[in-house]
């Protein structure tokens, strides 16, 4: 790496020593190779982090959080840092609160279906506790492996399992949660009509501006009894997005609905071998779940009905080992794409299911006027693109052209009926790009919340709403923050 | 005026500030919910359009201006298989249920109310029409304003048109009813759609298959019933695991009569639950969201959510 520590704002040696009162000595770094980490996230964005701290308990956050305002610095929360949109990117010096030492499942309450999180539980890692009780939490985001709870309730994440029962929101109870005045407070609750304002409702998703998740409770559902996993393989593109728009006309509501056209198809399977068509343009990747007769119901319609546009074959896997071995190649899609190309860009909007077939035409067209290749993986069940854009980042303007290309993607999806992100959220990369979806008056609003939780603006400063929401002079992301 | 916007209108009834207080209405079906419009007020009572906008069958989606009644909308619905996830008492419009924010004998299936909001387009306190939230089933662009709105009994707001996410018609649906333990039932079987428990009998929705369900009823002894029992009128909010210690007397239990939604904690009881409140530090966030969504208070005078 060739990048050089910059000097620390003035003052940074007396709020270190501060935190480290308030921490411990060895939990507050002020400089080394492991700072430039917390410089970025998984997008294609990154800030300089002169000061990072990892807090065990919700009272030494509240404390970071005290001290860091103390000091007139502001603040930024951070998981495994495996966001996408540059949430997690340090903006104005803000003293790093990274989370991924609050890493314990507190209480696990099988007969509420609840359990108490600390934001660092890695979000496999808690799937893999409940899985012994036959309970699970639904968000699974390909990074599962990695991202935790913490970031998932900043960025509501979701996932392919999110297709029927919803995304991290329809999944969150009650937030502990430190404001950005660094008082402690409950948002949400565990009994079934809390009092109030959801709270907790305005607090999902809202990317770390409105202050830091200390303890979550998360809503556990059941395994279901039966599961069905099918994989349907398409000579076209429209045939296989026409399927998904059919399955849900016939009302089938599946457990999960996937996409992958024939350049993933080909990348997952060289890695993984899970047997996938790579003669196919397009394959889907189909779950259903409940009780036995309607499983067995729901599997001979959704294979009426892919045949019916063309499916040149249906395949429904035989045993839990099959299943697990067709997920294992969706999941591991992006890991596949780096033997293809050295750098990727994945992009994130949603269409409404209905013009997914002209939305993924121009996709197609879009990377190629830029010169680029793409690759599409996504949840063809609730219309959310993941239109992966092939780069390599050492060619010189490479990245303007994926950056273009990656407006046009949003334009041509929000003049679709579609929005600016499915479940990466908006961070930095596409703050800009809010007044696309959103009028003056419908900003203001948003910048209201967050005016009323965080004042003072210390609270992951400038990210999710364009700077002058509140009153209309817009300005861009720094140059020098993109890659 | 020709083909005019009824959202705008509706807009133009609110008026700005100076048009003074106002205070939407609904099927006037839980009126009392947060307390009676402050009559000293003198609120000027607004109702939201109504009307079927858009019905995207094949996207699961309809968006509704705020005053159609919730039965007109799922009447709409009924000729493609779909429903929406909101309780419709009679004459309850959309926007009224949302805004009172109360689900319905069936949340423990469907889900809470808010969950079913994709969209709003709301009046705001200026008199302004903002839009909150997109028209997909997945969005996470920008703050999640509706579900702030859904609950907030039109003080933050007024509920002009939203879109829903719709969900299919199951193939069957039965109500049953045994004398079971309830807590047993609620998770030996397969996400049932509402179960009930007056202390001695228990109800229970199941959905689906006809075969499943016939399964399942089998296997627990369940038989038809008419439909659940009728609610006393009250309404408690406890947490799932607290309604084993409602038949055993107070202060465990609830005094008199009650149904109890197991699974998710409404109790429907004789006698009213006792007051609550708010932390100190959410009652300041409310205070604020008010005073910046409403600067000068004109939206449902009278009205709390958070003091209910």
């Amino acid at each position: 790496m060739s990048r050089t520590t910059p000097a620390a704002p003035a003052g940074t040696a007396a709020l270190a020593a501060d935190l480290a009162a308030a921490l411990a000595p060895d939990r507050v770094r002020t400089g080394g190779v492991e700072l430039a980490l917390y410089g970025r996230d998984a997008s294609v964005l990154s800030g300089e982090a002169a000061l990072a701290c990892f807090p065990l308990t919700t009272d030494e956050v509240a404390a970071a959080v005290r001290v860091a305002r103390a000091h007139g610095r502001p603040f930024v929360a951070r998981g495994s840092g495996t966001g996408l949109a540059g949430g997690a990117v340090p903006v104005g010096d803000p003293v790093v609160i990274v989370t991924t030492k609050m890493d314990r499942i507190l209480s696990v309450d099988a007969e509420d279906r609840v359990a108490w999180v600390q934001p660092g539980v890695v979000n496999l890692d808690l799937t893999r506790a409940l899985a012994p009780l036959g309970l699970r939490f639904s968000p699974d985001p390909s990074s599962q492996q990695a991202c935790t709870i913490g970031g998932n309730v900043a960025n509501n994440s979701g996932g392919p399992h999110c297709l029927a029962d919803g995304v991290t929101s329809a999944h969150v109870l009650a937030v502990e949660v430190v404001l950005p005045d660094g008082t402690v407070t409950v948002l949400g609750g565990l009994d079934a009509e809390p009092p109030g304002l959801d709270l907790r409702g305005a607090f999902v998703g809202s990317e770390g501006t409105l202050g830091i998740a200390t303890r979550i409770a998360v809503r556990l559902v059941p395994e279901p009894p039966a599961v069905a996993t099918l994989l349907a393989d398409f000579a076209t593109v429209e045939a296989a997005a026409e399927t998904v728009s059919g399955v849900i006309a016939a009302g089938i509501l599946p457990a999960a609905l996937e996409m992958m056209d024939q350049r993933i198809t080909r990348a997952a399977e060289d890695f993984v071998h899970a047997g996938y068509p790579t003669d196919a343009a397009a394959v889907l990747l189909v779950e259903v779940d409940g009780l036995p007769a309607g499983v067995a119901d729901a599997v001979d319609r959704i294979d009426g009905v892919a045949r019916a546009h063309g499916a040149r074959d249906v395949r429904v896997a035989a045993d839990d080992a099959e299943r697990a071995l067709l997920w294992k190649g969706r999941k591991s899609a992006f890991g596949a794409v780096a033997r293809v190309a050295p750098n990727y860009y994945l992009h994130d909007t949603v269409v409404p299911r209905t013009r997914l077939v002209e939305v993924l035409a121009e996709v197609y067209a879009i990377a190629e006027r830029h010169g680029l290749g793409v690759m599409n993986v996504f949840h063809a069940g609730d219309g959310n693109l993941h239109p992966l854009l092939l780069f390599d980042a050492r060619e010189p303007g490479a990245m303007a052209r994926v950056h273009a290309a990656g407006d046009e993607i949003a334009r041509v999806s929000i003049a679709a009926g579609g929005v600016l992100s499915g479940e990466h959220g908006i961070g930095l990369e596409k703050r800009d790009l809010m007044p696309l979806l959103f009028g003056p008056a419908d900003l203001d609003a948003q910048a209201r919340l967050r005016e009323a939780f965080d004042p003072d603006g210390v609270a992951n400063p400038t990210k999710v709403l364009p700077a002058g929401s509140r009153c209309g002079d817009l300005q861009s992301v720094p140059e020098g923050l993109w890659v | 005026m020709r083909d005019s916007d009824p959202v705008a209108a509706f807009a133009a009834e609110v008026g700005p500030p100076a048009a003074g207080a106002v205070v939407a209405v609904g099927g006037r079906t839980q009126w009392d919910v947060g307390g009676r419009p402050d009559p000293e007020a003198g609120a000027r009572e607004v109702g939201a359009p109504a009307g079927v906008v858009a019905l995207e069958a094949a996207d699961m989606t309809v968006t509704v201006l705020a005053g159609t009644p919730v039965a007109a909308v799922d009447d709409a619905l009924a000729g493609v298989g779909q429903a929406v996830a909101l309780p419709a008492p009679p004459g309850a419009t959309v926007g009224g249920i949302l805004a009172v924010g109360r689900s319905g004998l069936l949340r423990l299936g469907w889900g809470p109310v808010r969950d079913a909001v994709l969209r709003v387009r709301y009046v705001s306190a200026e008199g302004h029409v903002v839009t909150a939230g997109g028209p997909t089933v997945k969005n996470v662009s920008g703050f999640d304003l509706c579900r702030l709105l859904v609950g907030s009994l039109g003080t933050l707001g007024l509920l002009a048109e939203v879109t829903l996410r719709t969900r299919p018609l199951p193939a069957t649906e039965r109500w049953l009813t045994a004398e079971a333990d309830p807590f047993y039932l609620v998770r030996a079987l397969h996400r049932p759609l509402s179960v009930l428990w007056d202390g001695v009998t228990t109800w229970v929705l199941l959905a689906g298959h006809p075969g499943d369900v016939a399964a399942e009823a089998a296997a627990h002894g369940l038989v038809d019933a008419p439909g659940p029992p009728p609610l006393p009128p009250h309404r408690w909010s406890l947490r799932p695991g607290e309604l084993r210690g409602l038949a055993s007397p107070p202060p465990g239990g609830v005094p008199g009569r009650f149904v109890a939604e197991v699974g998710v904690g409404v109790v429907h009881a004789d006698v009213p639950p006792p007051p609550r409140s708010v932390e100190p530090a959410v009652a300041g966030l409310h205070h604020r969201i008010k005073d910046l969504f409403d600067p000068t208070g004109r939206l449902a005078p009278g009205r709390h959510p958070w003091a209910a």
